[in-house]
């Protein structure tokens, strides 16, 4: 096989594959394959292979297949605009083209921007630690579960949940939990929020852990996160409250309403709409440190007496705990905390603020004239909204939604007579055309 | 050879770049112009406010202090630090693709075209029926695969309770197997460093869900018996798990499938050189025969019935959702971009030129090899020295040392996987980087490293004393 058959990312020229082939004493390369002929393979998996711009065209081609939509889309995973310094500086290859930082005196850099993901999120969640990432919000809810069950195990083994949580973040955390022996079981809302006189009458000595959001997955606010977090203490469950990162640098400090932990999403930072990709968040109180799943990056001191960063509290990890470990997590979403927390920065308090409220006050501009159109109402609840709402229509919400997407709109169809609105800075210039739409198809 | 990275003044003074923090803070008022009643917000908040040249200056100045495949070799065993090529990530990039997953189908064609192609070639490449590609990384790709396996014996009315792991296998495999609510019976080693039969015929029961194995395993070494491997555990009745971290080395060669291998994963970023990004996005998707396709996570994609498009679909038994939407999709994109650019011969060219490297790289180096014939990673052993130590004093020499001490039954294990991607010249430079370090003094190793960007980090202090995060540093 000459290199020009070969893989393109080897070097090896013809020459230098013979002399180190007779460095080794061996033939051919084949000789060096310990693969018994029963299950030998021919190597014909008849992929033909393509040239970059081949390639290029192909998935430019295929990409195009994809309707030329205005998404009004949220219900955990959101889309911001992204500073272009974000992607010029995550890009770098010394960031991008690393691996886990074993060897920490070569991989300083990544490192420290680790630790100063963590210490933002500290600040935005008031709480002591937070981990390097979870894949998504989903598997840290899972990930939060069974470090109430390690936690609180004497206590019992259920997971209390909101009944409007989303469908895919409930199928993760039940298979989390089927692992670890947990039932989830739902309570009730009441206008959007925890009902959280219900919630009292539920909670008990069988349930380790209560799981709260804010905002919804309906955009809801949360207004009494504090009753949740003292009848969770009360009974001496876990208080597991989801969110988000941009709604965090508005909100009361989860801290303060008594969070034990916070998940959640924070690549609605840093990462464009890319098809659910995420960044899950993970924070604890110091009271859990050694029981918290994943990386943690600590600082140190080098041998010169110099401040130095290092992966630290690693007996937790599978890689040395092994089925002992707290999480069979390893690689997480690193690169994507790289990225938000570049994001962060650029941003500032001042202007992850103004992102903030502008989320507020979008939803409920938007809210009000979908609300005038005849035949909607919004928004369903009577909460304060963070991105996105809830939108009663009189005709079925699958067949609106369809009728939008005609008019080259996406927004989600909920329930039979409920849609749900998201706008962020991405969309918030194209809102006449959403409001002039439902009156078209409304 | 002398190596400096972002090697900066030391003398007295310490060369770090300050923390975001340390540059400057901002308390902003947060209900000062806030839509929101008080009690639903905090007062303030603090953080750092860099302008965007002092943005771009930190993290540039932060690259400078880490080592990358593109900075030099890096071939930690069991990792499979390859190049990851430029175009990949100007394809992920198309902003075509970057929509929401909520999407209807019908205006998803594009999105859901790649997957599914993605999903036919990838279970060509492992010999499987049916893939899945939602889980987000390796490990994830281990839990979807065990719960495929448990969904699948409970649907049989088996309650089985225990998976089977080699001693030397990957320790997210332990990790895995506990999270899905598995007891682990760890099976010794061979004294050939291969899964012994009779040890294996003693570990596997009525009680056995799944034996779970690297092949080639993780010094590298091809399981001969294979095919007796995979008998012995399915007339126990139990699944035999492919854990994909090796699959580099068996590319065009051998197929999981075609060993009897029931389930497996895919690291992505191992096999088809997607970037590391320093701990993740990662992908790993899982493949499974067809008895086991109606467990795989929801949903699935596949051609419509008139074959005119593609839809979603949730599988009869599936076991729900591994991640809360479609998994690291970015990521996945730059798979299915470095397979179509090997092809069949490139990706059999990968795996022979990453066996011919590791031999090569072995033969070159001063410490014994115990375990052969390896593929593409062998364990050297540091004999009498402290693998640690020698590896740290191989940074000095400009190269990324191998993985350390591990696998236990290697003592004082150097595991080494140089990859396809090193020539000869390169790999003659990595072997002397060994073998200068091998032969040093105990004082230098003792010292190691000098010319990094840190001096030996107290990991020790770290983990007694955690500070994780500025907030904790505050007056130092």
């Amino acid at each position: 096989m000459s290199r020009a058959d070969g893989t393109p990312y080897a070097p090896h020229t013809d020459e230098e594959t013979a002399a180190m082939l007779a460095a080794i004493g061996a033939d051919d390369e084949e000789a060096l394959f310990d693969i018994p002929d029963p299950v030998a393979f021919d190597g014909d998996f008849g992929i033909d292979a393509r040239t970059e711009r081949e390639i290029r065209d192909e998935c430019a081609r295929i990409f195009a297949r994809n309707d030329d939509l205005t998404e009004f889309l949220g219900r955990g995973h959101y889309g911001h605009y992204v500073p272009s310094v974000v992607d010029h500086l995550a890009d770098r290859a010394e960031f991008l083209t690393s691996y886990t930082q074993y060897q920490p005196e070569v991989s300083q850099g990544f490192l420290q921007a680790l630790f100063e993901y963590q210490s933002m999120l500290v600040e935005l969640t008031g709480l002591d630690v937070a981990n390097c990432s979870m894949y998504d919000a989903a598997t840290a809810l899972g990930e939060a579960a069974t470090l109430a069950d390690r936690v609180r195990s004497t206590s019992g083994d259920t997971v209390l949940v909101p009944e409007q949580l989303r469908e895919g973040k409930r199928a993760v955390l039940a298979n989390y939990c089927d692992g670890a022996d947990l039932t989830v079981e739902d309570y009730p809302m009441a206008d959007g929020t925890a009902d959280v006189d219900v919630l009292a009458d539920r909670a008990g000595d069988d349930v380790v852990m209560v799981y709260a959001e804010s905002p919804t997955v309906r955009g809801c606010l949360e207004e009494r996160l504090a009753a949740i977090g003292d009848l969770a203490d009360e009974t001496d469950a876990l208080f597991v409250l989801g969110s988000d990162v941009v709604a965090l640098s508005v909100l009361k400090s989860p801290a303060a309403v008594g969070a034990d932990v916070v998940v959640g999403e924070a690549g609605s930072l840093g990462l464009p709409t890319s098809y659910g990709m995420g960044l899950g968040i993970f924070a604890c109180s110091d009271e859990f440190l050694r029981q918290v799943p994943g990386r943690l990056v600590g600082a140190s001191e080098d041998a010169n007496g110099a401040r130095a960063y290092t992966l630290t509290l690693q007996t937790r990890e599978q890689h040395i705990r092994k089925e002992r470990a707290t999480s069979n997590i390893c690689t997480n979403q690193a690169w994507v905390a790289l990225r938000a927390a570049i994001h962060a920065a650029t941003l500032g308090p001042d202007g992850l603020v103004d992102l903030a409220n502008d989320c507020v006050r979008e939803a409920a501009a938007l809210a009000d004239r979908i609300d005038d159109c005849s035949g909607a109402a919004a928004p369903v609840h009577d909460r304060h909204h963070f991105r996105e709402f809830a939108v009663r229509v009189d005709q079925p919400a699958a067949a609106v939604a369809e009728d939008l997407e005609t008019e080259g709109f996406a927004v989600h169809a909920i329930g039979d007579h409920l849609l749900q609105v998201c706008v962020t800075d991405l969309n918030a210039g194209r809102t006449d055309g959403l409001v002039a739409a439902f009156e078209e198809v409304l | 050879m002398i190596h400096d990275q972002a090697n900066y003044e030391r003398e007295g003074e310490d060369v770090r770049e300050p923390l975001l923090s340390e540059k400057g803070q901002e308390t902003v008022d947060v209900r000062e112009d806030s839509p929101l009643p008080d009690d639903l917000t905090r007062e303030e908040l603090t953080l750092p406010n860099p302008s965007e040249p002092e943005t771009a200056r930190h993290y540039t100045r932060l690259s400078q202090m880490n080592w990358a495949i593109d900075a030099g070799p890096y071939p930690l065993g069991s990792c499979t630090m390859k190049y990851n090529p430029k175009f990949t990530e100007d394809v992920a990039a198309d902003p075509n693709a970057a929509i929401h997953p909520d999407r209807s189908a019908r205006s998803a064609q594009g999105n859901l075209e790649l997957q599914y192609r993605l999903q036919e070639v990838l279970a060509d490449i492992g010999g499987m029926d049916a893939v899945t590609l939602q889980p987000p990384a390796g490990a994830a790709g281990e839990l979807t695969g065990i719960l495929v396996a448990k969904a699948y014996h409970e649907h049989h009315g088996n309650d089985r309770s225990e998976v089977v792991i080699p001693a030397s296998a990957h320790g997210t495999n332990f990790a895995t197997a506990a999270t899905a609510g598995y007891d682990v019976v760890e099976l010794p080693s061979g004294e050939d460093g291969r899964v012994d039969l009779e040890a294996l015929e003693a570990a596997v029961g009525e009680d056995t869900a799944a034996l779970m194995l690297t092949n080639p395993n993780t010094v590298g070494l091809f399981e001969r018996d294979i095919t007796e491997i995979a008998d012995i555990v399915h007339d126990a009745g139990g699944l035999l798990y492919y854990d994909g971290a090796n699959l580099n080395a068996l590319l065009g060669r051998g197929r999981p499938g075609d060993m009897g291998f029931d389930v497996m994963h895919y690291n992505v970023h191992k096999t088809f050189a997607t970037p590391h990004g320093g701990g993740g996005p990662g992908a790993g998707p899982v493949g499974v025969v067809d008895e086991l396709a109606p467990f795989l996570p929801t949903p699935r994609v596949r051609e419509t019935r008139e074959g005119s498009g593609y839809e979603r679909f949730e599988p009869d038994h599936t076991i729900g959702k591994v991640h809360g939407f479609a998994g690291n999709w970015l990521v996945a994109i730059k798979a299915y971009a470095y397979i179509a650019r090997l092809g069949d011969e490139g990706l059999s060219d990968a795996a022979a030129k990453a066996v011919l490297n590791a031999n090569y790289l072995a033969e070159r180096i001063d410490m014994d090899v115990p375990h052969g014939p390896f593929h593409h990673e062998f364990a050297a052993t540091a004999g009498d020295r402290d693998a640690a130590d020698v590896a740290k004093r191989m940074l000095d020499f400009g190269v990324h040392p191998p993985t350390t001490k591990w696998p236990e039954m290697v003592p004082e294990a150097m595991l080494t996987e140089p990859t396809e991607i090193e020539g000869q010249s390169s790999l003659d430079d990595l072997a002397e980087a060994f073998n200068l370090a091998y032969a040093d003094t105990d004082e230098a190793l003792d010292a190691a490293p000098n010319r990094t960007a840190a001096g030996r980090i107290d990991q020790v202090g770290a983990a007694r004393n955690p500070r994780l995060s500025w907030q904790a540093l505050d007056g130092e």
